[in-house]
């Protein structure tokens, strides 16, 4: 029975999905996405899984989730509170419950609502049993319930495929249930499906005739009246793909290969949330790349380092514990004045920690996590498709000052996506290798000072790089280690004043990488803000959401965001003290405060959470304000912009 | 979910382990290879009489100086690169074997060779050095063994025997040592062979086969330290001793040893079959035809291994010296370089430069256009 319905305009909508890790969410999320970005929304997303493979089924360990924002604006996160929840089993309602909003939307599949999974949920009685009720405990949101894997085991009955086979075509079901709902395109997932699926034909009827029916029924059926529609948002002209942190990361490393003309060559071991860059990059062979999965993350290292040596771009990837064992050998690539791409895709610690979630709490150790006085540049990407210029940009300082560079990502970056405006390769640096390939030093005995020496240690005036030559190269024959060098000519030198001479000399070179950084943009609209909000990394989302409600709640605040942590850039100082007030929300416990503090004698306070998740846009909104009150001395309240509903608009306000 | 699928790979055709190295254009000398640096070893250590032996084998090797490169770990021989003229890395401490097999997979015109010890090697470095070993990257690995540490002064090592009184265990070591040559043999390794420090021709003979063959070769050469371990090998280098406690191996020759018979050419203890490994017996006592004829090509390294086992694990008095092993297999950096060679031939058909290659796979997938 086919029915009018309603067609309502939104400006943005979060959706999360939420299911058994083994029910298909971040697919269905992924394609949601997909269908989205297509569709022209701004869109930002946060996969959030849990670290075992299949968790034990049904219990709330076991919950996997995908969130998605799509507006007609340009957004920042991916949404504090979600205004649909998906929840395939008892464990994904309970788990994601407690994060929506009042009026939020549940649907909700009744299938899994047995006794034994309401038990493993730790559900005494079954929630939808008590829908309307006085103690209704769903009682603030619209629930609709919905037998989803029903409805798909007797849709697509003539595939032939058994019980279960049949019912793991649910999660197209609810995608097509949420298409319909939100107007999204489908081609791009029947393309998609008939793709993944063409030599399984059962199978890929069933998904599709399970993404067509869960649309169909959205069409017909009472329980949905109303459908949305969100409007392309308007972003800058150009070409536009979907992208997570690390594909435009690996494509970064390919572009930096490209535009130095140098094979890339990465050693790394596997380990979450990195490996996907291990994985992209061995595909990628047409490029020259060179992948090496070694046997552990020591020898990863080892060989980025040998193959730079070699006249390569080494590159290692890992997260935290790998860094952790890579130590040593970073500070090898320090004292060897090395290119190398180290990169960091951080995520909970210390030790194992929170595989899959994600943190910022390896500032520290990318700054200081070695012995001695070993300084290493550090770049921090500050969204998903930004990784892909961080990467150039690591590749472009390693090339020119012959030395290690750390990459922070995370895991929020790795795994999120947002619509990445693909770059012209014209419009990147070229980087030049500049390899050695003269005698450059002449020695007392030298006939009329023509170099007669190759001296490995004697340094670019301007950048204090080293010269790099390559084995290959004929009468630049020469040894480097990890034993303290003279300056110059390289060789063994235990000598005090040479010694301190290096450690300085190393230092300096990194700071003079600063040279070569852009002046550091500071969003302050009206020019009249006493605060300044300064963080790193892919807080650059909740930052810049939180202080555009600031400004819609009518509050001046500036915002900066820092690419390069190590040196940091020459007019840092400067415009730090052009503030009162100066906040670093990270997700570690305080450590690019606790650098700001040391480097420029500013009362850096911190807005610290360590949950794992991103920072949400509404709690840091109202920590700005708070602080722009006491800078202002007036009392600020952000009413609507703050946490009270209706929150998640991230629109900035117009000028 | 995608399973792992073998897949054929290319195999390029096996070559000598330095064919793809640029040959020098003429003749050079001993002279031309050694570095302006000092040496630095204590008097008397074995260290000298190997790097004399490479400086002076090097020049027969023919190849370009500028494409040798030395990589050492830590320890007392890892100084070695600092003293050859070449290219050079004087790493970390266990290292090497992954920074050389980056060297050796990104560069096919290099010779690599890695210096290290029973330490450095066998004890920080084991997990590098066992995955050489099985990946068969073409490189020549010198393990020099002096059953000590020696640049820590005088601990004991992954080889020194059980209940050595050392500064670190007044009462006796307690760890039971490894065979570097029988670990070597379990990880598969393409090319095994020992050697003795003091004995120049034998070690520059194994240089020679061991810089010919392509994949890893591993040379364990025993090496006298005289500060912290002196003596540990002289029986095999006593004048008195040695022919009872050397076992040669030669290639298709019955293993035999002792005092030799003037005519026969054998000695008079031989290696025979006995149960699954070999026994030591009297070359008299059993027929001639029952002699073990070594078979370094044998691609089973079970014979290989069970006469390794004929070391002594305690104080050394006798020991199998000579190539255990030397079988082809195609090795993991010819292997690599196939297969991104390949992809690239590929590419080159679809014309076009990396750049634009780039452009295309930067735009793939699902794309929109705003404006």
């Amino acid at each position: 029975m086919s029915q009018t319905k309603q067609v309502k305009q939104l400006d943005r909508v979060i959706i999360r999905f939420a299911g058994d890790s083994g029910d298909g969410m971040q697919l269905t999320g992924d394609r949601f996405t997909q269908e989205s970005a297509v569709f022209g929304n701004d869109l930002v997303t946060l996969p959030n899984f849990p670290a075992e493979i299949r968790a034990p089924q049904g219990t709330l360990p076991g919950v996997s989730s995908f969130q998605v924002h799509f507006a007609d604006h340009d957004i920042l996160t991916a949404g504090d509170r979600p205004d649909v929840l998906v929840a395939m089993n008892p464990a994904a309602l309970k788990a994601n419950v407690g994060d929506l909003p009042k009026g939020a939307a549940i649907i909700v599949d009744t299938h899994d609502f047995t006794k034994r999974n309401l038990d493993k949920a730790g559900y005494d009685t079954n929630p939808l049993d008590l829908l309307g009720d006085a103690n209704d405990p769903l009682g603030d949101f619209q629930v609709h319930p919905v037998d989803l894997t029903g409805m798909t085991v007797e849709a697509v009955k003539e595939y032939g495929l058994s019980r279960k086979d049949a019912a793991r075509a649910k999660n197209m079901f609810a995608l097509g249930l949420l298409s319909w709902m939100y107007g999204r395109p489908t081609e791009p997932t029947t393309a998609f499906l008939e793709n993944k699926f063409k030599k399984a034909p059962a199978i890929l009827g069933a998904n599709l005739t399970a993404f067509k029916a869960g649309w169909n029924f959205g069409e017909t059926t009472e329980t949905f009246v109303v459908r949305y529609e969100i409007k392309p948002a308007k972003l800058p002209e150009g070409t536009y793909r979907n992208i997570t942190g690390n594909l435009a990361l690996s494509y970064g490393l390919i572009a930096a290969g490209v535009r130095s003309g140098l094979p890339v060559f990465l050693g790394s071991y596997p380990i979450t949330p990195a490996s996907d860059i291990l994985h992209e990059l061995s595909k990628h062979k047409a490029f020259g790349v060179t992948t090496l999965q070694a046997e552990d993350e020591i020898a990863g290292i080892g060989a980025a380092i040998g193959a730079s040596f070699a006249g390569s771009l080494g590159v290692t990837t890992t997260s935290g514990p790998g860094i952790a064992l890579k130590s040593e050998a970073i500070g090898l690539a320090v004292m060897t004045e090395l290119p190398l791409l180290v990169i960091d895709v951080q995520r909970g610690g210390p030790s194992t920690g929170l595989p899959t979630k994600t943190e910022q709490a390896d500032l520290m150790q990318a700054m200081y996590g070695r012995n001695g006085e070993a300084p290493v540049p550090i770049v921090a990407p500050q969204s998903p498709g930004d990784c892909f210029s961080a990467a150039v940009e690591a590749a472009r300082i390693a090339i020119t000052y012959r030395t290690p560079v750390m990459l922070l990502s995370d895991g929020y970056l790795a795994n999120g996506s947002e619509p990445w405006q693909v770059p012209s390769i014209d419009d990147l640096p070229v980087i030049d290798p500049d390899f050695a390939t003269a005698l450059n030093h002449a020695s007392p005995k030298a006939a009329e000072g023509e170099p007669d020496e190759f001296w490995p240690y004697l340094r670019d005036q301007e950048t204090l790089a080293r010269p790099w030559a390559i084995p290959g190269t004929p009468g630049l024959e020469h040894r480097i280690g990890g034993l303290e060098k003279g300056e110059g000519h390289g060789n063994i030198s235990y000598d005090p004043a040479n010694h301190d001479l290096m450690v300085r000399t190393r230092q300096a070179k990194i700071e003079a990488i600063a040279k070569s950084l852009p002046p550091l943009e500071v969003d302050d609209p009206s020019g009249e803000a006493k605060v300044l909000v300064i963080g790193w990394g892919s807080t650059y989302g909740p930052i810049g959401a939180a202080c555009r409600r600031v400004r819609r709640a009518g509050y001046h605040v500036a915002q900066t965001h820092l690419r390069h942590l190590n040196p940091f850039p020459a007019d840092l100082g400067d415009v730090l003290k052009r503030y009162d007030k100066v906040l670093v929300p990270e997700m570690n416990l305080g450590q690019l405060s606790r650098l700001l503090r040391a480097e420029f004698l500013v009362d850096a306070i911190g807005y610290n959470h360590v949950r794992g998740l991103p920072l949400k846009a509404a709690e840091l909104a109202e920590a700005v304000g708070q602080l722009v009150g006491e800078a202002e001395g007036t009392e600020v309240d952000l009413g609507e912009h703050g946490l009270n509903p209706p929150s998640d608009h991230e629109e900035a306000p117009s000028r | 979910m995608s399973t792992p699928t073998s897949t054929e790979l290319p195999l390029p055709a096996l070559r000598t382990g330095t064919e793809s190295v640029p040959a020098a254009e003429g003749p050079q000398t001993a002279k031309e290879f050694t570095s302006d640096q000092e040496v630095r070893w204590c008097p008397g250590c074995g260290d000298y009489a190997v790097l004399k032996a490479v400086q002076s084998f090097l020049p027969d090797l023919g190849l370009r100086r500028e494409n040798i490169v030395f990589v050492s770990g830590i320890g007392c021989s890892s100084r070695f690169p600092y003293y050859l003229d070449t290219y050079g890395m004087h790493s970390i401490h266990g290292r090497a074997p992954s920074i050389a097999t980056g060297i050796a997979t990104a560069r096919e015109d290099l010779s690599v060779w890695v210096v290290t010890g029973d330490g450095d090697a066998l004890s920080i470095g084991g997990n590098h050095l066992i995955h050489a070993l099985r990946r068969n990257v073409n490189m020549t690995i010198l393990l020099f063994n002096n059953r000590i540490y020696g640049l820590t002064k005088g601990q004991y090592s992954p080889t020194s025997e059980v209940g050595k009184v050392t500064k670190s265990t007044p009462v006796g070591s307690l760890d039971h040592p490894f065979n570097p040559v029988s670990l070597a043999l379990g990880a598969e390794a393409s090319f095994v062979a020992r050697t003795i420090d003091s004995d120049r021709k034998h070690l520059t003979a194994v240089l020679a086969a061991a810089a010919a063959h392509r994949g890893t070769s591993f040379v364990e050469i025993y090496q006298n330290c005289p500060i912290f371990n002196d003596g540990a090998f002289d029986a095999i280098k006593d004048r008195d001793t040695k022919e009872h406690a050397i076992i040669p191996l030669e290639h298709g020759k019955p293993i035999t040893f002792g005092v030799r018979d003037e005519e026969t050419g054998l000695g008079d203890k031989a290696l025979a079959r006995a149960g699954g490994g070999v026994e030591v017996v009297e070359t008299a006592a059993v027929p001639t035809e029952q002699l073990l004829v070594h078979d370094a090509h044998n691609p089973d390294p079970s014979t290989a291994f069970a006469i390794s086992r004929l070391t002594d694990a305690g104080y050394l008095h006798r020991s199998p010296i000579g190539i255990f092993r030397q079988v082809e297999r195609p090795t993991y950096d010819d292997l690599a370089r196939a297969q991104v060679a390949d992809a690239k031939a590929k590419a080159a058909q679809s014309g076009g430069t990396d750049a634009d290659r780039l452009t295309k796979l930067l735009n793939a997938g699902d794309t929109w256009n705003v404006g």
